[in-house]
């Protein structure tokens, strides 16, 4: 088995563009595929435009805050272009230039402001769109919104905060500066004592009982009141999320980026050579010749398996050791990334024997690897509810028949220390390992008829 | 070697129907016929590549040599490579030896280090029978060695599978080629339908044809053959 092996890398390395080929496409599959899950949705082009004077402001509550800032915040979830004048940012929108023009008015901070005063005002922004791309459009109208949202949010927490500080002046009393000028407010606590106080003091009659209804009231509004102020503050964010996973631990999005990029590497790698390789002994008439007492069928398909595995052992190393120059990788887990590799590509090689058995010439074969290869590969990434149960359901039964999402599994679980155990995809892996095995001896038995 | 009434059925096709076979030592037996006439899947049983439904094969010590009628060689590795590879297969001591003494045979030493997708058609033959010989066969099969072959390259072929008879080694082909068989085959064994037709050497068949197919007899030895075979239902 072993001179078959080495033939087989002999003939590897006779056809260097083929042996680059075969290597450089899938990782730049792989590549492209990762780069593109790991990174979010390109930020959108807008234009913006801030009239508020550099010098302003924001004071909420009490507390004053640096209006200058909020350009950084809002720049940094979309791609700002910063436009002179109003007339500007509509001929961006216009001509297409930009999505979306973002102005804030001068009076924006002074409206905001105006908020924990007695005469509250209505801040706003004016936002420009051009609907040209639905999708950006989509974008942009839900960054936009979200950046109102956290807007909006800030300043209802500092107004709550500011109506519960007026509401404990009212209970508990204390001094009020308005207009420059210091007010002492008496407040409820107080009133109800000195209210009571005087009671004993009144003759027995109208005036008494009339006395005793107002400091019952006046009891009542300081006790009642206390109860208000939690209720006030919680008007600022009335739904508080409270997220439990009950189900799967999602792994950091760049380790699972990494892993789908090592696994189609050698998904592709070890189908596309064990099949291809398979087939070329019947393509060389060598098929017939070999399993005339030089080898056995099965020890054939154990060589093919081997090669692909030892391959792709190496071609997805190499790749993992490159992905550590951008995102840094747990080299202590290196066994367990090996038990996924030869795990998954031992499966993934036994169905490239298997597909090169029922295939039987190179060029059948190359075509019917990516055909299979590349789909599974793109089902075995649709995650839960993205499309209806019934379809999710038979794309798990699909993806479980084919090596590719128990590759993908286990090789996520070496990579992320946080993740799921190994043990059920290399079960899965094994026997897949078996049951392809057997389906390429099968299909071997028509192997050399023409 | 030795075959006696040998069967091979395809389904409801029969393709050897009870076909004899006996070559000795040293023999040229040429398996001649139409398409389809069986000679292929003889070969294979003889070769051991196909079983028999029924019949009895036997060899007199020694192993089967097999050449298919494609070259079966891998055309991206050298000459040398190839003859090496399957030297190691054969499990032989000296796999290098074993690699020196078929280049000298196939006459191809001076071409070792060549790819063989380089080498004609020929040369890729001869190579083709050298690595059947590399198990040192008392019997080599070969499945129309010729074909695709100019007349040089034939010549030469029939040259170097001659001395391989006269070294004892017996050998069995099969061909299309009347002209061939009649010339190299010490034996000629003509199937049709997977019917053995005629067993014999070539002066005899000329003489079965003549007196079987007597209006064709003074034509040329092909076309007298063909009016043999269509006289005798086939």
């Amino acid at each position: 088995m072993r001179w078959l092996l080495l033939k087989d890398l002999q003939i590897l390395r006779r056809s260097p563009l083929q042996a680059c080929l075969l290597v450089a496409y899938p990782v730049l599959i792989a590549i492209l595929v990762g780069f593109a899950i790991s990174r979010g949705p390109e930020k959108p082009r807008v234009a913006f435009l801030n009239e508020v004077p550099a010098e302003t402001r924001v004071n909420v509550g009490g507390q004053e805050l640096a209006a200058a800032g909020v350009d950084d915040r809002i720049c940094a979830r979309v791609d700002c272009v910063h436009v002179e004048d109003r007339d500007e940012a509509v001929t961006e929108v216009e001509s297409g230039d930009v999505l979306a023009a973002l102005i804030l008015p001068a009076d924006l901070v002074d409206q905001i402001n105006s908020l924990s005063t007695l005469t509250p005002g209505t801040p706003k922004v004016e936002v420009l769109v051009n609907q040209e791309d639905p999708v950006k459009a989509q974008l942009v109208d839900e960054r936009i919104s979200t950046l109102l949202a956290q807007a909006n949010l800030a300043i209802a927490r500092r107004i709550a905060i500011e109506g519960g500080r007026y509401l404990e002046l009212i209970i508990d009393g204390g001094k009020f500066e308005v207009v420059g000028q210091t007010i002492p407010i008496l407040g409820l606590s107080a009133s109800a004592r000195i209210l009571e106080a005087l009671g004993p003091a009144l003759p027995a009659g109208p005036l008494r009982g009339s006395l005793a209804q107002v400091t019952e009231f006046t009891a009542r509004a300081r006790d009642n009141l206390d109860v208000a102020e939690p209720l006030i503050k919680r008007i600022a964010q009335p739904i508080v999320v409270e997220k439990e996973v009950v189900d799967g631990s999602a792994p950091p999005l760049e380790i699972f980026a990494i892993a789908v990029a090592a696994t189609l590497t050698l998904a592709f790698v070890t189908v596309l050579l064990v099949a291809g390789s398979l087939a070329l002994e019947r393509e060389e008439n060598a098929f017939s010749r070999l399993t005339r007492g030089l080898i056995s069928p099965a020890g054939l398909l154990g060589e093919k398996v081997l090669l692909g595995v030892a391959v792709g052992l190496v071609v997805t190393l190499l790749m993992l050791a490159g992905m550590q120059l951008f995102v840094p990788l747990r080299w202590d887990r290196f066994g367990l990334w090996l038990l996924a590799i030869l795990g998954g590509g031992g499966a993934l090689a036994a169905a490239g024997a298997a597909l090169g058995a029922a295939a039987r010439e190179v060029r059948a074969v190359s075509l019917l690897a990516f055909m299979v290869t590349l789909p599974i590969a793109f089902l075995s990434l649709i995650p839960s509810g993205a499309v209806g149960a019934g379809v999710f359901d038979l794309v798990e039964v699909v993806t479980a028949v084919f090596p590719f999402k128990p590759a993908l599994e286990a090789m996520t679980a070496a990579l992320d220390p946080a993740g799921s155990g190994i043990g059920g995809p290399l079960l899965h892996l094994a026997v897949l390992i078996a049951a392809y095995g057997l389906l390429a001896r099968f299909a071997l038995r028509r192997f050399a008829a023409v | 070697m030795q075959a006696r009434g040998l069967v091979k059925t395809y389904g409801d096709r029969k393709a050897l129907r009870g076909v004899d076979l006996v070559a000795e030592a040293g023999e040229l037996v040429a398996i001649i016929g139409p398409n389809g006439a069986g000679k292929t899947t003889l070969l294979s049983i003889l070769a051991g590549i196909l079983k028999p439904d029924a019949g009895e094969l036997g060899v007199d010590g020694g192993a089967v040599g097999w050449v298919p009628q494609q070259a079966a060689l891998y055309r991206r590795l050298s000459v040398e490579e190839n003859l090496l590879l399957f030297a190691r297969l054969e499990g032989h001591d000296d796999p290098q030896a074993s690699t020196e003494e078929m280049l000298e045979l196939a006459g191809l030493g001076a071409r070792r280090r060549e790819i063989v997708a380089r080498l004609s058609g020929g040369n890729q033959q001869r190579i083709n029978i050298a690595i059947g010989l590399l198990s040192r066969p008392s019997v080599l099969l070969l499945d129309e060695p010729s074909v695709g072959l100019d007349p040089r390259q034939r010549a030469r072929l029939w040259e170097f599978v001659s001395a391989l008879a006269g070294g004892g080694t017996t050998v069995i082909f099969s061909t299309h080629d009347i002209q061939e068989a009649e010339r190299y085959g010490r034996r000629l064994l003509v199937l049709a339908d997977g019917e053995s037709l005629f067993d014999g050497p070539a002066d005899e068949l000329r003489e079965a044809v003549r007196s079987e197919a007597p209006e064709a007899a003074d034509r040329d030895f092909e076309t007298a053959f063909v009016a043999y075979l269509q006289h005798r239902g086939h």
